[in-house]
């Protein structure tokens, strides 16, 4: 053999060793590449889908829940209602810090059960003081703690929302009812909006969400509370499967205070119209020109 | 020839040269082949990754971006850094320069294919890749400054892939380039490089609720940094490539692109100094994430060594030009280049990403220390851009170096 021909051999040798090699590394993907089907692959962005796709899409996530999961769910698409758009407010004086929010706030979105993830962080603050510095959201103790009062943070659905802004694929947007929504479907999970948020208000699904079958919310809605895939970002969408339909949020119900209050901005006769109009109202980080849609305020 | 004769001669040019480049010496062999071990390692580590989530990383809600894109940040300015040669090169029209030009550029490439890289590694679903092309899925281009990075990031692969295939074609042919074909296009790249590390730290600068990076001067801090690595590294490789090829590598270049070192790494720290001036002797809560970095706070320490060894080796890195400045010892060059670009690996990415992060917009300290998962998956991306960085200076030297008995690409 001349030393041209077993070079040509042995750079054929690499070459196959290296890619069998490289199919070995790659194995993992293997088991995960099945759990997607070509028209999940090609499913386009959900402001471009007519209602015909949007069935055959809401049956396919219901079929996937029930196989993956073994519950039957209603997953429905809820639009915006004309001559509504939401504001929510929050109390501060009545607020104990019970976090009954965040944790009606878990079960209902469907939140990964061992994370015990909410949309809902409640922190403890220091009398006297505005600074997170000096705050906890890691307290665990008997609530109201003397000295102390309790700010809930969650989306504080801005009118200029940066997590909007940053979003290369257009996969998270402001609704018509002012509701700042995120396809799950379309997010390619790079976490710029994550790291935009002032707020802290966005979630990623680090992991696959695992949730005992029995309690799995079965009102899901397609932009709200469904079982998120993994490597997705989420976030609270004032529950809008609920809201929509003219119910109010579950934090709002579980408050045991009354510290929240929920409505249409744009009916001069609601609850919240009443305490942005009667209580001195302030928003958080106004500075940075978010324009918040949620209130805070002080009683007394 | 004709055009259409051209058309099919490049990519057949490309292909064989390409197999000319994978020939060499058992020393070749070996650096290729611990290269594809690490890449597998990491290609590996990614596959676990996609299958099981991001939680393998070190990531979290409250850090959220990490060692990936601390790479990427350090390897955008690796890339404009290396392009930045040209300047020297054709505005101020130094002659030494122009050989090692091409070095540079080849470097720039293969930088970049390690930026893609650690973008796509970041991604929680890479399977969706498509809906960031232009055309095909929703770009939100103007107002993202990620759709602005996509679109200079590859525009500047295209420019530089254009520029050295073409230099390196023509003088296959054994013609003379033709400066209409290639001189547009370098001053073009003089711009773009500026332009893709701008871009790249106003992803950054741009964010209101992050105080550590909401600075006018990062970008500028991002330019002067990357006039560090770029050098720095094509520093090292020219003498390498001296040593290792046949290829002609003039003291000039070196001298040239030793003064530049000389300069930016002590602006770079300038420029860090009154950085951190600003966040201390403000004070306040924006204070906050610069104390966690360089002192540590809430009992919190994580980054403190790395930003130390950062300033460090920095430091020790002027020394040593100032050494060589006096003694003219390859190895005080050396080692000072070695020294910057640990340096501000360290200071551009973890010292920059993850304070970010550190406190949370909500004020909490979470920390964040990266993985074995994440280890793996960087250096298997920077093992691939090795590889591809060995094979094009390969490439290029082969035709380079062939001097007279130019071969016709239409014979094979």
């Amino acid at each position: 053999m001349t030393d041209q021909k077993r070079r040509v051999a042995l750079k054929v040798l690499g070459a196959t060793l290296g890619a069998a090699a490289f199919a070995k590394a790659m194995e993992p993907l293997r088991a995960w590449a099945p759990t997607l089907s070509l028209a999940e692959f090609l499913q386009r962005n959900y402001r471009e889908l007519d209602s015909e796709a949007k069935r055959e899409i809401l049956a396919r996530i219901e079929q996937k829940t029930l196989e993956e999961h073994g519950v039957e769910v209603n997953v429905h698409d809820d639009r915006p209602i004309d001559g509504i758009e939401f504001g929510y407010a929050l109390n501060l004086s009545v607020c104990t810090g019970c976090r009954r929010c965040a944790e009606a706030c878990h079960h209902e979105n469907n939140h990964d059960r061992a994370t015990n993830n909410s949309y809902i962080r409640v922190f403890e603050m220091e009398q006297g003081s505005f600074d997170f510095e000096k705050g906890t959201a890691d307290y665990d103790h008997a609530v109201p703690a003397p000295g102390k009062y309790y700010l809930p943070v969650q989306c504080q659905q801005c009118d200029n929302p940066p997590c909007v802004d940053v979003c290369p694929v257009q996969a998270t947007w402001k609704e018509r009812d002012g509701i700042v929504v995120v396809d799950y479907d379309w997010c390619i999970g790079c976490r710029y909006c994550e790291a935009a948020c002032p707020y802290h208000a966005r979630r990623f699904n680090w992991h696959k969400p695992e949730i005992p079958k029995h309690e799995i919310n079965p009102d899901q809605g397609y932009l709200s509370n469904r079982i998120r895939p993994q490597g997705v970002v989420e976030k609270c969408t004032f529950c809008l499967h609920r809201t929509r339909k003219g119910q109010l949020p579950a934090c709002l119900e579980a408050c045991p205070t009354g510290a929240r209050v929920f409505g249409n901005l744009l009916d001069p006769n609601s609850d919240i119209r009443w305490v942005l109009e009667n209580k001195r109202v302030f928003v958080l980080k106004e500075e940075l020109g978010t324009n918040p849609r949620f209130f805070y305020f002080f009683d007394k | 020839m004709n055009h259409q004769g051209h058309l099919f001669d490049y990519p057949r040019f490309l292909a064989r040269m390409l197999w000319r480049a994978i020939d060499g010496t058992w020393r070749f062999y070996a650096w290729m082949t611990m290269l594809s071990a690490l890449a597998l390692v990491g290609a590996n580590a990614w596959a676990h990754q996609v299958a099981s989530g991001l939680g393998t990383t070190g990531m979290s809600d409250h850090v959220s971006w990490g060692l990936y894109i601390a790479n990427f940040t350090f390897g955008v300015g690796l890339a404009a850094g290396a392009v930045m040669m040209v300047i020297p090169a054709y505005l101020y029209d130094d002659e030494d320069m122009h050989d090692v030009v091409i070095f540079g550029e080849l470097l720039a490439i293969a930088a970049i294919v390690v930026c893609l890289l650690f973008i796509t590694v970041d991604l929680g679903r890479p399977d969706r890749f498509w809906h960031i092309i232009p055309g095909l899925g929703r770009f939100n281009w103007p107002v993202s400054m990620l759709t602005w990075d996509v679109l200079v990031l590859n525009g500047y692969l295209l420019i530089n892939l254009h520029i050295t295939g073409y230099l390196v074609y023509m003088r296959f042919l054994g013609r003379k380039p033709n400066p209409r074909w290639y001189l547009p296009f370098v001053f073009l790249s003089i711009g773009w490089a500026i332009s893709i590390h701008t871009v790249t730290a106003f992803l950054y600068s741009g964010l209101g609720g992050r105080p550590f990076w909401n600075s006018a001067l990062l970008a500028p801090r991002f330019i002067v940094s990357a006039f560090i690595t770029g050098p720095a590294f094509v520093i090292l490789m020219l003498q390498l490539a001296r040593r290792l090829t046949r290829f002609p590598v003039g003291q000039g270049a070196l001298n040239t692109l030793t003064n530049v070192l000389r300069v930016t790494i002590v602006v770079n720290l300038f420029m860090l100094g009154s950085e951190a001036f600003t966040i201390f002797y403000t004070g306040g809560q924006h204070e906050t994430a610069g104390r966690y970095l360089f002192f540590g706070t809430h009992g919190k320490h994580a980054l403190v060594p790395w930003i130390w060894s950062a300033l460090a080796l920095e430091i020790v890195a002027i020394g040593l030009l100032l050494g060589h400045l006096k003694s003219e010892r390859p190895a005080f060059l050396n080692a000072a280049c070695c020294a910057a670009f640990a340096g501000v690996w360290i200071e551009k990415g973890m010292g920059l990403i993850v304070p970010g992060f550190v406190p949370s917009t909500l004020h909490e300290v979470v920390e964040y220390v990266p993985t074995l998962v994440e280890w793996k998956i960087t250096v298997g991306i920077w093992a691939v851009g090795a590889m591809v960085l060995t094979v094009a200076i390969k490439l290029v030297v082969s035709v380079l170096a062939q001097v007279g008995a130019p071969e016709s690409a239409q014979h094979e």
